[in-house]
Order: C-alpha cells, then sequence, then structure tokens
C-alpha cells in the first residue's frame, strides 16, 4: 500500500515543521491523524553518504520507536514506512507541548521551579527507562520531547540518530548532548539538570557508570583546553 | 570616535590590527610556519611571535596613519590558545598600554571571530559556526551570552584537517588545510569514513585514526589517492559541520549562518552550508581569509564593543589563560 493512498492526497498535507533531517506534515492516516516526516535529499552530502545515512536513519527511527513502546516508553506509533520514498508515516502526538515551548511558557510564572523539578524528575525517569534497553537517542533535545502536564506524561520524538548499545561511553554521550542542549535553551538551569540526574541515578539500574563517563565526557568536551 | 588596537597571538598568526567605529584602518599579520610534516609548537611560536611583533606594531601604526595619540583602547586576547604565545602577546600589549596610557581590553578570541564575521558580512543574529584549528562550536546568542549549542567532543576539525596533512606531508605554507582543499579538488573517489553525530555535538578522533591507518594502507596498495582521501575527508568532516549547524538552526529557529575560523575559508564548506541554507530558506555569511584566519582587526573589533559598554581590564586582570570558554563572556554590548 502506498503512503500516499491512504493518507489523504498529498494536496493536503500541512507543513508542521522543516527540521534538520526532514519536512513534518500533518495528515489522515486511515482516519487516524498521522505525521508524515518526509527526509528529503540533502544536496549538501554526496550522494552516496546522503542515501546511506538516510536509509540507516530511517530504519534506525522505525525500530526505535516500536522498541521504545513495547518497553512501555512513550513515543509515537509508526503507521508506515517507505524507504524509497524516505517516508515515515507516525501517530500525531496532539495532546502535548514541545517540551522546549512549554518551559520558556513558565518563565515568570508562579510555581517555575516547582513546575521545572517536577518535569525534570520526570524526564530522568524515563530517560533511565530508555538507557537500561540498551536504547540511547543520539538527539535529546527540549525539541525532541513533548510534554503532557495534565497527565504528567512525556512522549519522546525524532530517534533519527538513535541506535542500540549496552556501552555507559554511548549512555554518557546521550545525557552530554542533552545537558548541552538543556542548558543553552534554557539559560540558568543548572540545579534543575542535577535534579534531572539525580532521577535518573534513582531509575537506572546501571546509573553509576553512566554518570561517571559523563563527568569524563564533560572534561573532555566543556572545560577542555581550546587553542586558537 | 572610538579607535582600538587590537594584538592577537593565541596560536601561530601573529597580528595587530586597529579599528574605529567598525572601519578597519590596518590589519596585518605575520604567520609562522613549521616544517612540513610537524605541527608547531609552543615554545617556537612564541619565538616567533617575540622576534616580529614590534615590526608587526609599527606596520600596524603606518598603514592605519595613525599614532599612539589616537588610539582610545589596547586590546589583547586573553584566551583561549597556547599559553606561550599568549603570554608573549600580552606583555607587548601592556607594555604599550601603560607607556601610550591607555586602558586595557581583555578579549576572549572567539568572541573576537564572531564580532568580526558580523562586522564584515552584516549578519544580525546568525546561528554561528566556529571551525578552526582549536575550536569546532556551533554557537547562538541568547540573553548577553554566546551560547555553544554543538561542538566537538575531542579534537577540533582543523586539528583533524592538520594532523592528516602530516601524515601526507603537506606543507604547512600557507596552511595544511589550504593544502588539503587544493589536493581535494583532484580526488574522484570516495573512500567511506566514519560519520561520527551526536546531536548537536561531533567527533573527528576517530576518523583521523581510520583514515590514518585504512587510509594509508589502501594508498601503499594504491587503491586511491592521496587526493582521494583529501576528498573524501573533507566531504565526511564537513557534511557533519552543516548537518549539526542545520540542527542548531532547527532548534534555535534561526535562518542566518555566519562560518567563522581558519577551516571557514575553505570554500567547499562555504559551498556546502549555502547550499545546506539555500534548501531552508536561509541565508550564509562568510568572510575571506584576512578575517576568517586569526587577526588582528577582530580582537579590536570584539575590544571596540567592549570598550564602549565599559569592560575595561585591570592592570593585574590582564593575565591569560589557555582555557576561556565563548559562553563565559558576559556580552554586554548587545540588547536584543
Amino acid at each position: 500500500m502506498s503512503a500516499e493512498k491512504e493518507c489523504d492526497s498529498r494536496l493536503d498535507w500541512k507543513l508542521l515543521k522543516q527540521g534538520a533531517e526532514a519536512r513534518v506534515y500533518s495528515c489522515m492516516y486511515l482516519g487516524k491523524p498521522a505525521v508524515v516526516k518526509e527526509r528529503f535529499v540533502k544536496t549538501y552530502r554526496l550522494p552516496e553518504l546522503d542515501k546511506k545515512l538516510t536509509h540507516r536513519r530511517m530504519s534506525q527511527e522505525v525500530r526505535s520507536m516500536a522498541r521504545c513502546r513495547k518497553h512501555g516508553i512513550r513515543a509515537p506509533a509508526v503507521f508506515h514506512f517507505d524507504a524509497t520514498r524516505r517516508l515515515i508515516v507516525m501517530e500525531h502526538v496532539t495532546d502535548g507541548t514541545l517540551l522546549k515551548d512549554y518551559i520558556t511558557s513558565l518563565n515568570g510564572g508562579s510555581k517555575r521551579e516547582e513546575k521545572l523539578s517536577n518535569l525534570v524528575e520526570l524526564i530522568g525517569s524515563v530517560l533511565a527507562q530508555m538507557h537500561d534497553i540498551d536504547l540511547i537517542h543520539g538527539d535529546l533535545t527540549t525539541s525532541n520531547m513533548i510534554f503532557n502536564a495534565e497527565r504528567r506524561e512525556l512522549t519522546l520524538i525524532d530517534f533519527g540518530l538513535s541506535y542500540v548499545s549496552s556501552l555507559a561511553e554511548d549512555k554518557g554521550v546521550d545525557l552530554y548532548v542533552l545537558e548541552r542542549a538543556f542548558l543553552s535553551s534554557h539559560p540558568n538551569t543548572e540545579t534543575q539538570f542535577q535534579i534531572l540526574l539525580d532521577s535518573y541515578t534513582r531509575h537506572s539500574k546501571k546509573a553509576r557508570a553512566v554518570v561517571q563517563k559523563l563527568d569524563e565526557v564533560r572534561t573532555r568536551g566543556r572545560k577542555r583546553t581550546m587553542v586558537g | 570616535m572610538v579607535v582600538a588596537i587590537g594584538f592577537e597571538g593565541s596560536a601561530n598568526k601573529l597580528g595587530v590590527g586597529i579599528v574605529s567605529d567598525g572601519v578597519v584602518l590596518s590589519n596585518v599579520r605575520h604567520t609562522y610556519h613549521a616544517p612540513a610534516g610537524q605541527g608547531f609548537l609552543p615554545r617556537d611560536t612564541a619565538a616567533h611571535h617575540r622576534k616580529h611583533v614590534l615590526d608587526v606594531l609599527r606596520r600596524a601604526l603606518d598603514e592605519a596613519r595613525v599614532t599612539p595619540a589616537d588610539i582610545d583602547c589596547v586590546c589583547f586576547t586573553k584566551g583561549p590558545g597556547m599559553g606561550a604565545p599568549l603570554v608573549s602577546v600580552a606583555v607587548v600589549a601592556r607594555t604599550v598600554a601603560q607607556l601610550w596610557r591607555k586602558p586595557l581590553v581583555a578579549v576572549n578570541h572567539c568572541v573576537g571571530h564572531i564580532e568580526m564575521g558580523r562586522l564584515v558580512t552584516g549578519a544580525r543574529s546568525p546561528t554561528v559556526l566556529y571551525v578552526s584549528g582549536g575550536n569546532t562550536q556551533v554557537i547562538a546568542y541568547s540573553q548577553q551570552k554566546y551560547r555553544i549549542f554543538g561542538e566537538t567532543i575531542d579534537i577540533a576539525v582543523g586539528n583533524c584537517l592538520d594532523r592528516f596533512a602530516r601524515v601526507l606531508k603537506l606543507s604547512n605554507d600557507p596552511s595544511p588545510g589550504y593544502n588539503i582543499e587544493q589536493l581535494a579538488k583532484q580526488g574522484t573517489k570516495y573512500v567511506e569514513l566514519p560519520y561520527v553525530v551526536k546531536g548537536m555535538d561531533v567527533s573527528f578522533s576517530g576518523i583521523l585514526s581510520h583514515i590514518e591507518s585504512q587510509g594509508r594502507e589502501k594508498l601503499e596498495r594504491g587503491e586511491c589517492t592521496a587526493a582521494d582521501l583529501c576528498y573524501s575527508l573533507q566531504e565526511t568532516v564537513f557534511a557533519m559541520l552543516v548537518e549539526i549547524t542545520e540542527r542548531a538552526m532547527a532548534h534555535c529557529g534561526s535562518q542566518e549562518v555566519l562560518i567563522v575560523g581558519g577551516v571557514g575559508c575553505n570554500v567547499r564548506l562555504q559551498e556546502m552550508m549555502a547550499t545546506m541554507a539555500e534548501e531552508r530558506g536561509g541565508k550564509v555569511f562568510a568572510t575571506d581569509e584576512r578575517y576568517c584566519i586569526d587577526n588582528g582587526a577582530m580582537i579590536a573589533q570584539a575590544g571596540w564593543e567592549m570598550f564602549r559598554s565599559g569592560q575595561v581590564a585591570r592592570l593585574e586582570d590582564t593575565w591569560i589563560t589557555q582555557r576561556y570558554r565563548t559562553d563565559e563572556v558576559e556580552v554586554t554590548w548587545r540588547t536584543d
């Protein structure tokens, strides 16, 4: 079955966002709200490199979403996958806010600290769960999480750079990527990130080695000597 | 009118530049070239700077047609960089500042690159890709800081290219990266290399070891040429850089990208970045070797901004530091 046949005609696709990797459209798929993620050809890269990367990332993405859902971690359900057209059709998560927007919306509001702590606590536990099934997200940012404050549910999205690994090093780098994105997108949240790590440590069985690696990676990156 | 003089010597480039209210009056540079197959060592580089700095200073003043009396502030690179070269240039800045009785301004080298790029290109608030021999960072401004969104988790991209040039024994004149760029133009065959992107971060050390060992073997067996390897290395590492820049742009909702730093004058990198920006409906800003490569004017320009917003260093605070992160600087001169 082609994606076009089951989704509304392509004319009805509405562009939601142009990310770094893909364009994301909203549509209906067999009567359900869905999004189409289309990885357009990156003409700046060599065609052979682009093809290899795109293919690898698409299949990783689909596999990882399925893996999450199998283990009770919230991620969009995959409806359809078309490697030649570079399309993934998946569930449209409509009952939540992009985490980045949610955090920004808290600025200046009442109970900001309390709400933030509550939120990062949840992120820590979800990531612990994800790492315990040896899944590395690869691009953890506040743009890649959807939060439903009412039900206190966190959905992970955009698994394009994800892979399976049991190495503490890979998990440490995963957290390091999040730390960088978190602190640069949301200034003055250092204490909140520590709460996130504490929660991660409490919820993950293998947290000690991972947090140790995180410290190691930090000295490699953030505080390393920089020359000219 | 505010006239600023800038002293730069954090790596193998020694530069003195004079800037007056956004106009570059002079920008003199003298580069230390290590022998082919070798990198530049701190001691030799510092000796080079000490030997040439007064001559470069004299030429900068002459070309700008200013006298010390016209100058309002003396700016120098506080860091990051190599210790010995930084010190030898800072000593000169401190000395002339006291002789001329002018205030000193201590400038972060990376911020110098960003401010010079903004001045030359007119980019207002771009996402910045800063790529050089010592740094690889994706930076965006928010709330009085240049915040680092992505960077290398091990070696810098320029370091990766330089070290590969040493394997091929390419000349360090004018720069190893330039010679790789020229050789890459003759490459036709793409040799597959690791591609390591982690969110908005990248890693180059694995690629370097891979090409150092496997590439050399392939070369010996005659399966590819040195040009093919240069071509493949550039295509791979630049694709990684463009990818993380694009990811940062998507994350920050930005439409402008500015490339600065020594690797930034690579035309192939600029082309790839332009293609990416075009596809997003954005715009790329790049500078040529006069301003991409370390120079004195960029220190003068950042210092000029700092001086006007009241950031002046007391003499006892004009020490240098090898480690000085871009996001440690309070950007007091921007109001957005």
